[in-house]
């Protein structure tokens, strides 16, 4: 199961504290967030896993009680690491936030009494993503000892990961500076807005892309990065992920591309082994060589843009008993061979 | 909708999903509406004109309203003209008398429209200045799903009013929380409702001169926490917004009203789409309790790129030990021959795993759903693409 490998050790991402996972839903960007999460902890650190979509994927990727707006244990790693994990709500946020800067007791009641609470954080635009992202920025610069302060001071995590909204939204979900800009010019909104966007614009925060070798996937990986990269983020790797290796050895794989497989051959060592080799069976076998054939040669060709995007790679099996505790160790674990934690 | 099935012969433990024909839904004329609904990237937009697409070849007048295609469909169906209007899709068979026009959906674009048709010139121009239209129009999460209802309702009326449609295909954006679609109506309306945006219009609205008085202590109260927090040019700007949107907000809800009426009629029917996955299908069983819960006419499942053998009288495991037999004993024409057909019974071995999977994730699906129509679409080799991918992914539907 463990690869063994010492605790500190060299990785791609060194002095990353922020980790932001995105990429088009189905790629399996919470499993490839989760999967990050856990390969980091294994250095023996302490790692926030933060969703913010309140869909509770975390809680059941790693099959636990749901999470609350609170930061829970969800898992232990090896060298005394640990996985925390939280699920960020904007309204909790929001009367947190209030609390912590305003010490607004009962007019924090008011708010949700008069319906604003729910104005803010549904309806006015980009004050949602400020606090769903505020959070997240909170938590990056949180000490471990509230008391000690400066750029020594050891930080309550060691790395944050995010998972993010899909491809679609993440530009505008990350750049909440620029969304925010066109209504609140000043204020406290505008000046946490601003802050939020210095931090994930730093070299301590890169964005991670999940892909399938499928072409929409792929499409919206190049599309994002693109968007991403013009809006100032730094990206990071891409994640392929539910790689299938060819079943098919090269030689075999290019023959049924071209359908160049003899069927009479086939035939022949089917019966040689004492089975009845008729024309279906043969057909079938056949067929089903040519569309495996086809499958791999578009998966290459998606793969040659991938590759063009000139960013670290890092391959992931697809797992056919489908994703659980279990299954996120083993991918951690890979993760950490290809050197991405 | 859901057909009797005809219980012939066993009583197999396992119940049995009643077939689902998509051709049933098309070929009847009270079929107004089908709204393809599902998580993202389970192959909506696809099945939704494929939908289309086979309905327009047997006769029917179809428009399909697609949120966000694939870029190669979306021009295989000609939507590269981005004007938020339906266009004809070439390249189909229009034998039967039928047409199929297509269309992508602008939000933005819908909503300017909107606030055009709804006020004066002036007007108009003001609120679409003001940054939080801007911003509302553009970005807030939740305006799709309000402009997806609003172009359904337009279309619906324009089909109405001109003959030009008798049936609308209807693709659902890719919410985060299942059905955003249905519950932008009920958000919006309870928007509109709220104490907050009332307080915001105008205190004549909050209730009169007495409700004012009572609250007038928490109404400050508020306007100063919100003053401090949002800064004031926000609060202004929003107040703006909403008081000058406030004169068309009644109609906007009206229509989303009306919209939702429309879709719990008899001639719209739901489609669930799927993937055989987990938790693609955890999600169809959600959209299916939910839409039950809305009494919304649901058609059925519709469970996109299943795994199927095209060798199914072999199993697995003859396929594997005829393999080993294959690579110990050699085979006929020498060892590189044997070395082949090995290898295609080892990928027939694992095709027929993965075959077998889909199968017991689509039986777990029914096991919990008893009696909800489902159709497979077999998973094809390369992406669907063009109208010849559609017209096969259509026969699927229609269980051929």
């Amino acid at each position: 199961m463990t690869t063994g490998s010492a605790a500190p050790h060299d990785f791609d991402w060194q002095g990353v504290r922020l980790h932001i996972v995105t990429g088009k839903g189905g790629t399996g960007k919470t499993t490839v967030a989760a999967a990050l999460a856990l390969a980091l902890a294994n250095q023996g650190k302490r790692v926030l896993l933060v969703e913010v979509e309140g869909r509770q994927a975390i809680s059941q990727t790693f099959d636990v009680t749901p999470l609350a707006h609170t930061e829970a244990r969800i898992s232990h790693a090896e060298h005394g690491g640990e996985v925390f994990g939280l699920s960020v709500e904007a309204k909790a946020a929001l009367l947190e936030y209030l609390q912590i800067f305003y010490k607004l007791g009962r007019a924090g009641g008011l708010l949700e009494k008069f319906g604003a609470v729910d104005f803010a954080t549904t309806i006015a635009p980009g004050v949602r993503d400020v606090l769903l992202t505020g959070k997240v920025y909170e938590a990056v610069r949180r000490r471990r000892d509230p008391k000690t302060k400066g750029p020594r001071a050891a930080p309550a995590y060691d790395a944050v990961v995010l998972d993010a909204p899909p491809t679609g939204r993440v530009v505008r979900f990350l750049n909440v500076n620029h969304e925010v800009a066109g209504v609140a010019k000043v204020g406290p909104i505008r000046s946490q807005a601003d802050s939020i966007t210095a931090m994930m614009q730093s070299p301590q925060t890169v964005v991670h892309v999940v892909t399938l070798l499928e072409e929409m996937p792929v499409q919206e990986t190049v599309d994002a990065i693109g968007d991403l990269r013009a809006a100032g983020f730094g990206i990071g790797g891409v994640v392929v992920n539910q790689v299938r290796e060819p079943l098919l050895p090269a030689d075999a794989l290019a023959a049924a591309g071209r359908t160049q497989i003899d069927d009479a051959l086939v035939a022949a060592d089917l019966e040689a082994v004492g089975m009845r080799a008729g024309d279906a069976l043969v057909r079938g076998l056949l067929t089903q060589a040519r569309d495996h054939a086809d499958r791999v040669s578009l998966e290459r060709t998606e793969e040659e843009t991938v590759r063009a995007l000139e960013r670290p790679i890092y391959r992931l099996p697809h797992l056919a008993d489908g994703i659980d505790a279990g299954a996120i160790r083993e991918l951690a674990d890979l993760l950490t061979d290809q050197g991405m934690a | 909708m859901a057909r009797t099935t005809t219980t012939t012969g066993s009583r197999s433990r396992a119940p049995q999903a009643p077939p689902l024909d998509i051709d049933d839904l098309i070929d009847d004329p009270n079929t107004r509406i089908v709204v393809c609904c599902g998580s993202g990237g389970v192959g909506k937009t696809t099945t939704a004109a494929a939908i289309g697409l086979r309905a327009a070849e047997a006769g029917r007048k179809v428009v399909v309203l697609t949120i966000d295609p694939a870029r190669r469909l979306a021009q295989s169906l000609g939507l590269t003209m981005l004007d938020n209007v339906p266009r004809p899709v070439t390249g189909i068979d229009t034998t039967t008398g039928g047409s199929l026009d297509a269309m992508m959906l602008d939000m933005k674009r819908t909503f300017d429209e909107v606030v055009s048709a709804h006020s004066t010139p002036e007007k108009a121009e003001q609120i679409m200045a003001n940054p939080f239209y801007q911003a509302v129009s553009s970005s807030f999460a939740g305006t799709q799903e309000y402009m997806a209802m609003e172009k359904l309702g337009q279309l619906r009326a324009q089909a109405d009013r001109e003959r030009t449609w008798d049936l609308i295909v209807v693709d659902t954006p890719p919410s985060r929380s299942a059905l955003d679609f249905l519950d932008a109506p009920k958000r919006l309306g309870s928007f509109l409702d709220g104490r907050f945006i009332r307080l915001l219009t105008g205190p004549a609205k909050a209730g009169g001169r007495a409700y004012v008085r009572v609250f007038s202590q928490g109404v400050n109260a508020v306007t100063s926490v919100l003053n401090k927090v949002l800064g004031g040019q926000m609060l202004t700007d929003v107040q703006t917004f909403v008081a000058a949107l406030d004169t068309m907000f009644g109609g906007f809800r009206e229509r989303a009203d009306q919209t939702y009426a429309l879709l719990k009629e008899g001639g719209t029917a739901f489609l669930v789409v799927a993937a055989p996955e987990r938790d693609a299908l955890r999600e169809a069983s959600y959209f299916v309790d939910r839409l039950d819960e809305e009494q919304m006419p649901l058609a059925g499942l519709v469970i996109n790129r299943v795994s199927r053998v095209a060798a199914p009288g072999l199993s697995a495991s003859r396929a594997l030990s005829a393999a080993e037999q294959l690579l110990d004993r050699g085979g006929a024409n020498g060892q590189v021959n044997a070395e082949t057909t090995a290898a295609l019974l080892r990928l027939h071995a694992a095709q027929a795993d993965v075959a077998a999977r889909h199968q017991q994730l689509a039986r777990r699906f029914t096991a919990g759903h008893p009696g909800i129509p489902v159709v497979e679409v077999p998973a094809a080799a390369q992406d669907i693409h063009d109208v010849e991918g559609l017209r096969a992914v259509g026969a699927a539907l229609a269980g051929g």
